[in-house]
């Protein structure tokens, strides 16, 4: 692995922290409860490629069946959250 | 895991793996960097939608690149993950806004009215 595609990735790795912690300050401060809910999504978009770009850099397989886990239950968390939010149950 | 053959890996491949990688990211990161700058949550729903579509399919592109030129064949399981968050992104945002038009009314906020054809909203 050449420094241009190494220090790349780094700096891909740092972006994606960044991404991250700007929607935990989100999630955290976050005034409505829907405000919330797409800071967690948000949260679990920016780890899904998180897991994209470690799979780059350790160069393995494994990271995209964690990746696509974490699409998964991103998608299911959000709808069921937002399910909650506008009736007040999930399943009814 | 070891299947494939871990070496230097040509410079083209290398330039197009790191440049789409940094791309995504920073998408990513300007979309959640929106979702805290912008001022009300019907503007800030729109900023994570930057990284869920550009930064993926960045992502996606880099990771189909840097796979294929290091196994020697065509590594396509990544474009799954595109095509479900792309199925996925538009329903959970649809959903979260219906959900805060609903309470937003419910408070009695200043959203415009709810439509009368009786389709719950």
């Amino acid at each position: 692995m050449t420094p241009v595609l190494f220090w790349a990735l780094k700096l891909a790795l740092l972006l994606l922290a960044v991404a991250m912690l700007c929607a935990l300050a989100r999630l955290m401060i976050g005034p409505t409860a829907q405000d919330r809910v797409t800071a967690l999504d948000c949260l679990y978009v920016n780890g899904m490629l998180m897991m994209l770009v470690l799979g780059i850099v350790y160069a393995s397989n494994v990271y995209f069946e964690a990746a696509m886990l974490t699409a998964l239950f991103g998608f299911v968390g959000s709808t069921a959250m937002a399910k909650f939010l506008l009736r007040g149950e999930v399943i009814e | 895991m070891n299947d494939f053959i871990v070496g230097p890996l040509p410079l083209w491949a290398e330039i197009v793996t790191a440049v789409f990688a940094v791309l995504g990211a920073a998408f990513a990161a300007i979309g959640s960097f929106g979702l805290v700058r912008l001022p009300t949550f019907f503007r800030r729903i729109h900023a994570p939608t930057l990284g869920a579509t550009v930064g993926v399919w960045c992502m996606t592109i880099a990771t189909i690149v840097y796979f294929s030129v290091q196994g020697y064949s065509l590594f396509l399981h990544a474009v799954l993950i595109v095509l479900f968050i792309a199925l996925t992104a538009p329903i959970t945002t649809i959903f979260l806004m219906r959900a805060a038009l609903f309470r937003e009314r419910q408070k009695g906020g200043d959203v415009p009215p709810a439509a009368k054809s009786g389709a719950p909203d």
